[in-house]
């Protein structure tokens, strides 16, 4: 490494002291071509993947699937069920692979728990291993800091943080304060994040930007290496709960970002596209956005997720259309 | 005074309310009138997935309208065509059977509201129960229209399944495509709800056994299927998941003749529902 990149490393370091670092900084991003970004992600989403590359992308897309779900209407019978077809995915096919993780609610966090780990004390998931065995387990993510506003007090936010993490979340999903950042508070938005990170312990913590309140492709680049800055494992577009979800634009911009990141420091971001992706065709255009922008290092289920509830179904059922020559219906799988 | 620019038309498919080329790009030609040539989409597999899609969607509203809305929608149907009787004529079709097919829409419109009384009713039992059985449509059917007559046949085949509340994905009659796709105006401009009808036009044995194979469609109609062989082989394959099949019928049928109740009632399920008595 030179040592212009090493300065450049110990600079971003020093950029969370001072506000007025901090701005100069992310307003001197560079701008993203919006018509640019636009036309790019069209173009990579007009590729044909067909036959065995479909099937390894299917593949590889179920173990990226962050099972969600976020409702008022959430019981512990429906997240049990819901982390049953998390570890198997299709009873009837024993060589479907888990899904990467389970997202909920804080409070469903200890039911999940107890599908996934097995009753406390108990060592291991019991379906776990023989499902795919050595293979990584299903992770645990929880929604935390007041989800979807992030309107709270920041001992609120910390305090929703612990109790997910102490329930048996190893994923911490926060959400940034819009308002702060839209205001040009970044310091305020950097010193959360950090303090997030802190109260997150040994858990990975996901950043959403909800990139839909955020208005322009720059505010994304911006808050991108804001939370990359302050720490973030992850970043993410999007709650899900707002109708303008991730749009393969917004995640291209995201993935340069954390290129751009990995480049100046050396740390590997990862990145997860939430809402809106609902067909197996969506998901294996943004593999293919994923391939082209950053690389193969970030094909895998550690660094690029998708969030998703209905996702999940097409997947299987294109997967059954691939072994079975048939297509397959909804019928044949649960509906969550 | 310049001569006028002759306006072509294209002819595409029916899928979920709109008029889409094939997904393939693909189309044919086809012998239109006494001596022009059409360009009819050649449906595909994925024409054909699209199109189920389309229909599971509109199943539940369409299912889920009276008896009486039903009626009125098809009896529309019957009055659009009849508009467009010139229309038909001008493709070849004879003006017997546009009107035979006009008054086969209208003698199943009439059917919607009085199927369930026919089908239905309170059965006696054997203890302080009412008992009562109702029909209710299977929900999506794929057809295989008659290769000819093209428009009558056509008709003859969309009309009894979709009175009851079902459905349905066609597969046009290869050689004589053109009066589908116009009898697809007819019901765009019926009110008939998107997705209820799909038409694919080209070559049934293309797309056919894909929908037979297809484990969300709930019913295979092959009246038009003339190859014994390929019949068998998507039976067989229609029972995979213990799909409804309708067996072809003989190239000499006559359908002209009065069609009877057992098209729409193949395409039933009857529920039964047991409610104790009071007192």
């Amino acid at each position: 490494m030179t040592a212009t990149a090493m300065s450049a490393r110990s600079d971003l370091t020093e950029l969370g002291r001072s506000e007025t670092a901090l701005r100069a900084f992310l307003h001197g991003l560079p701008g993203v071509d919006q018509v640019g970004a636009q036309q790019r992600a069209a173009q990579l989403s007009t590729r044909s993947i067909k036959a065995t590359a479909k099937a390894w992308a299917i593949d590889l897309a179920i173990r990226m699937v962050d099972l969600t779900t976020l409702e008022g209407a959430d019981t512990p019978g429906k997240v049990r069920a819901l982390a049953a077809k998390a570890l198997r995915p299709d009873p009837a096919d024993p060589s479907c692979p888990h899904v990467g993780a389970v997202c909920v609610y804080p409070s469903m966090v200890p039911y999940v728990a107890e599908v996934l780990r097995g009753p406390a004390g108990e060592a291991g998931p019991a379906g776990v291993e023989a499902v795919s065995a050595g293979a990584r387990v299903v992770h645990l993510a929880s929604v935390a800091t007041a989800f979807p506003s992030g309107q709270a007090p920041l001992e609120v936010k910390l305090a929703d943080t612990r109790a997910a993490v102490a329930a048996g979340a190893d994923e911490i999903d926060m959400v940034i304060n819009r308002g702060a950042f839209l205001t040009g508070r970044y310091q305020e938005v950097y010193d959360e994040i950090v303090a997030i990170r802190e109260a997150c312990g040994p858990a990975h913590l996901k950043v959403i930007l909800e990139t839909g309140e955020l208005a322009t492709y720059d505010n994304v680049r911006r808050a991108s290496w804001l939370a990359m800055l302050a720490g973030a494992d992850f970043i993410k577009t999007s709650t899900g709960k707002l109708p303008a979800a991730a749009t393969p634009p917004v995640t291209l911009v995201m993935l340069e970002a954390v290129r751009d990141f990995r480049a100046a420091t050396g740390r590997q971001v990862g990145v997860k596209p939430a809402g809106g992706i609902k067909t197996t065709k969506d998901a294996i255009k943004y593999l293919v956005l994923v391939n082209e922008t950053v690389g193969t290092d970030w094909l895998d289920p550690d660094w690029f997720r998708f969030g998703a509830s209905s996702l999940l179904n097409d997947l299987l059922m294109q997967r059954t259309k691939l072994t079975t020559g048939d297509y397959a219906g909804p019928d044949y799988f649960t509906r969550d | 005074m310049s001569e006028r620019v002759a306006v072509r038309k294209t002819y595409k498919l029916y899928i979920g309310g709109e008029v889409p080329r094939s997904e393939s790009g693909r189309s044919y030609l086809v012998q239109s009138g006494e001596n022009s040539t059409a360009n009819v989409a050649l449906a595909s597999r994925k024409d054909a997935r699209d199109a189920v899609v389309a229909a599971r969607a509109a199943g539940s509203g369409w299912a889920g309208a009276t008896a009486y809305n039903r009626g009125q929608i098809l009896y529309r149907a019957a009055e659009m065509l009849e508009g467009r009787r010139e229309q038909f004529v001008a493709l070849g079709i004879p003006g017997d059977e546009v009107d035979a097919a006009t008054d086969r829409w209208v003698w199943y419109a009439g059917w919607s509201d009085k199927l369930p009384q026919v089908r239905g009713g309170v059965n006696p039992v054997a203890g302080p129960y009412l008992n009562l059985s109702t029909p209710e449509p299977t929900g999506v059917v794929a057809v295989v229209a008659p290769a000819a007559p093209a428009l009558l046949g056509l008709v003859s085949v969309i009309a009894p399944a979709i009175v009851s509340g079902n459905t349905v994905v066609v597969a046009a009659s290869p050689t004589d495509p053109l009066a589908a796709v116009t009898l697809a105006e007819v019901l765009a401009t019926a009110d008939l709800p998107a997705g209820v009808v799909n038409i694919l036009t080209g070559r049934p044995q293309e797309t056919v056994p894909s929908l037979a194979g297809h484990r969300d469609v709930n019913a295979l109609d092959l009246t038009g299927v003339a190859d014994a062989e390929l019949a068998t082989s998507l039976e067989v394959k229609a029972a995979e998941n213990l799909k409804r099949v309708l067996r072809p019928v003989p190239a000499n049928h006559d359908w002209y003749a009065d069609p009877g109740l057992a098209r729409m009632t193949a395409l039933l399920e009857t529920k039964t529902v047991w409610h104790p008595k009071g007192g």
